[in-house]
């Protein structure tokens, strides 16, 4: 009857947030998404479960709103919000347009024991704050990543591509924007997950969803008893198994008129497949087929060692006689501004990436092993992909998860992430007996000084209590890594920097006279 | 060069021999013919656009540089996010009044760019330059990437053998450059040479290449037509970047010149320091790119009130 209706709105519903998620990772610009970001991804799953564990604060509720909807009427997130289920969708979607087969997909059994295996370490992994699982196994955050890493190179080299043409006929309404391709290893990585994905929706539907997700299987466990679900009316069905031929999810049971709530995830597709009206999305009620549904709930916790362990050193190649010069040791890496700590942020970030799309210096990056196993695919500040501008907090506005806070430009501006460290061995000044000075150019507290050296040069000093450790040094150093002259060593947990002196005019400028 | 040298041996040395007096007939300027020119001009005073108006008048008016229906590029500097009253970027007044002087003379198009330090958005959007030339009716051209950047031979050049410039250098017929003056960490000061880094995709390969050597080197291959410096604002200190408005002096100066070493020299003595003090400034000079003698040049000097 109305459940054309009903589908007809869940397919909007889906595209809507489709298409407004898809243009965070999008914005390259910088026109909207830090403004749009909070309302957005409000509803997202793991991230507003992060922001709620890591901050407390009581507006990040999220998570909280899917609990009730999916106790209410199953797992709507799972078809309408969640990005990477909608985006399964679109391959199966393909999948049918192009088959000749009547009915697409046959019932087929869960996999109880990896479902809620998988289930289980990601809660055990919540409560010891070990991110990675969360990291590996969050949808959100795997789109994320397939957006950042995959999808956002491609848009961002199309329109480099369109406005030189543009430019050509002297239209500059586009221009090009940076882009800093991640490390081959996520890359990879996330290039093996999209098609990964894209073959199992394309070959049976919701099957990640089913069987790998977390949060799929976490809902699925409230959509069993949720009110309004998706019943047999027994006597109407005539079995002829069109409504399986629908079904994503691979739940209906026409031989025993039973469906697996825990899979199913509210696509309303059976419901439109149905032409006897045998199927109804309606309140609890029991059909004359009982539910014996006596799938084993075996949720064994039991750790799986991950063989990660990637060491992926950058291949330098140097113009300069490198031999005499000291390599570069960081005792940390360093996290963006408003993570606090190190531990903090490696404990809440799932690395979905939002933040290194949206930041304008393409300074945050994926990282590979700079943090460890812990820190996988987190965001860090690679000095040699760009500097963090003095005067920009995106990181901080855009990040769902509440690993980087939202901290005002003033705290950011006094915020130390690391501190400069001067080689004086890698140094031009000392090493070619030229002048220099890019580092304290670039230094926006001038914690990097130019100080009288031999004869008329200069040469770099550092103070380390203005340095808020921005890496506008460690960037333009024109020295190659890992033998920059001066480099940030990250703090493991983030300190205040003093506010740089505002000293007396020193130079007397010529007064209202020319000198010449 | 050969313009350059005729001015400052002929009608230069006339000029110098008595006609200009040093501070009481300054305002006399403008009853000069129109035909006399002057290597300089240094006016104080005023607003960034008047004074610009004033010197330009006195080395030959904005006819001389800019003939209808030619392209100009104005390469002012707008290195830093950073708003226009700390004078880490040209004077946003100085530069739409360039702009739309070289409309009014004919000019077919005006187009402003620089090769920012700071994300170039961010500091083309902040130092309120985009807006006045947009206003102005120039056109904003990004330098961002390195596809707008041809390569070139410096056969001249000491260090800087080969640079990759960008192409509105080589498409406009008219270059004018428009640094702001500020004390600068590595070379003392940033002047007129120095804003030509600007021009350049790789500046790290002057750093380690001899800094100074290469700022000079890159005059060999391309003067601008026209050098203004903006001092309305003037960075005595923690430059180039500056780190509050404390390094600021409303010095309200403009110096401009066609002779790139003169104008540098000039502006130099602003700052209570010696042309031959600043590296790239001696070395262009020997290397004949200028003079920064400044008593071999006919200078107009003018106060506003």
């Amino acid at each position: 009857m109305n459940y054309s209706k009903l589908k007809k709105a869940r397919v909007i519903v889906s595209l809507l947030f489709f298409i407004l998620t898809i243009s965070l990772f999008l914005d390259i610009y910088e026109k909207y998404a830090n403004e749009t970001v909070q309302e957005i991804l409000y509803l997202q799953f793991i991230p507003s479960l992060m922001k709620f564990l890591s901050t407390f604060a009581i507006g990040t509720i999220g998570f909280l709103i899917i609990i009730a909807l999916t106790a209410f009427m199953g797992r709507i997130y799972c078809s309408s919000i969640c990005p990477l289920g909608i985006l399964q969708d679109a391959f199966a979607w393909i999948a049918r347009k192009r088959s000749t087969k009547k009915f697409f997909y046959k019932k087929k059994k869960s996999y109880p024991i990896l479902r809620y295996t998988l289930l289980g370490i990601t809660i055990i992994g919540l409560i010891l704050s070990f991110s990675t699982v969360v990291t590996l196994l969050d949808p959100y955050s795997n789109f994320g990543r397939i957006m950042t890493y995959l999808i956002r190179p491609v848009v961002v080299l199309v329109n480099n591509g369109l406005s030189l043409l543009l430019h050509k006929v002297e239209v500059y309404t586009l221009s090009p924007v940076k882009l800093v391709m991640a490390p081959w290893f996520i890359f990879s990585f996330s290039l093996v997950l999209l098609v990964a994905i894209a073959y199992m929706s394309y070959k049976r539907g919701r099957l990640f969803c089913n069987t790998i997700c977390p949060v799929g299987t976490f809902l699925g466990l409230l959509s069993k008893i949720s009110f309004l679900k998706i019943q047999f009316k027994a006597d109407s069905c005539t079995k002829c198994g069109k409504c399986i031929g629908a079904c994503k999810s691979e739940c209906i049971d026409i031989k025993t008129f039973t469906i697996d709530h825990s899979r199913c995830v509210d696509c309303f597709n059976c419901l439109t497949a149905c032409e006897d009206s045998a199927l109804a999305f309606t309140a609890k009620k029991q059909s004359s087929a009982d539910i014996t549904n006596s799938e084993r709930r075996t949720v064994i916790a039991t750790g799986i060692g991950l063989l990660l362990g990637q060491t992926v050193l950058a291949d330098v190649k140097s113009k300069k006689d490198t031999s005499k010069l000291l390599v570069n040791e960081k005792d940390h890496p360093v996290a963006p501004p408003g993570s606090i700590s190190i531990r903090r942020f490696n404990d809440i970030c799932t690395g979905c990436g939002l933040c290194v799309a949206a930041c304008p210096t393409q300074v945050l990056q994926p990282a590979v092993n700079q943090y460890g196993l812990k820190g996988f695919m987190q965001p860090h500040m690679d000095y040699l992909s760009g500097y963090c501008n003095f005067d920009c907090r995106g990181c901080g506005q855009i990040c769902p998860t509440g690993a980087i806070l939202p901290i005002t430009i003033e705290e950011k501006q006094l915020t130390q992430l690391g501190k400069a460290v001067f080689v004086k061995e890698n140094c031009v000044v000392y090493t070619d007996g030229t002048d220099c000075g890019a580092c304290s150019e670039h230094c926006p507290t001038k914690a990097v000084n130019m100080v009288p050296y031999e004869g008329k040069l200069l040469i770099p000093e550092v103070n380390q209590d203005i340095c808020i450790g921005c890496g506008a040094c460690e960037h333009p150093c024109p020295i190659d890594a890992p033998y920059k002259a001066i480099f940030v060593n990250g703090n493991a947990i983030h300190q205040a920097a003093e506010k740089p002196k505002e000293e007396e005019q020193t130079t007397a400028p010529v007064e209202e006279d020319f000198p010449f | 060069m050969k313009r350059r040298d005729f001015l400052r041996t002929g009608i230069g040395a006339s000029l110098l021999s008595g006609a200009l007096p040093l501070f009481g007939g300054l305002e006399s300027v403008k009853g000069m013919p129109a035909s006399t020119e002057y290597d300089l001009a240094a006016v104080r005073g005023g607003n960034g656009g008047d004074m610009f108006d004033r010197a330009i008048e006195a080395i030959g008016g904005i006819e001389k540089y800019v003939k209808s229906g030619q392209k100009v590029v104005v390469k002012p500097n707008i290195g830093w996010d950073a708003p226009p009253e700390r004078a880490a970027n040209t004077n946003p007044d100085v530069v739409a009044r360039i702009v739309q002087r070289c409309k009014e003379a004919g000019a077919s198009e005006v187009y402003v760019f620089d090769n920012t330090c700071n994300k170039w958005d961010r500091c083309y959007r902040n130092s309120g330059i985009e807006e006045a030339v947009k206003a102005a009716g120039g056109k904003m051209i990004p330098g961002n990437t390195e596809s707008f950047y041809k390569e070139v031979d410096i056969p001249n050049g000491v260090s800087l053998k080969k640079a990759k410039v960008h192409k509105m250098i080589f498409e406009s017929d008219v270059f004018i450059n428009v640094p702001v003056m500020k004390h600068h960490s590595s070379t003392r000061i940033s002047l007129a040479m120095k804003n030509l880094m600007g021009v350049v995709w790789d500046r790290k390969f002057y750093h380690s290449n001899d800094l100074h050597q290469c700022i000079a080197d890159f005059c060999t291959f391309k003067k601008p037509d026209l050098n203004i410096i903006d001092g309305y604002n003037m960075m005595t200190k923690n430059g180039p970047r500056g780190v509050s408005v404390a390094d600021v002096t409303n010095l309200k100066a403009l110096i401009a010149s066609s002779d790139i070493v003169a104008a540098d020299a000039a502006a130099t003595k602003m700052f209570g320091l010696e042309p031959s003090e600043i590296g790239h400034i001696k070395i262009a000079h020997s290397m004949r790119l200028g003079n920064m003698n400044l008593e071999e040049l006919s200078i107009s000097k003018q106060k506003m009130a």
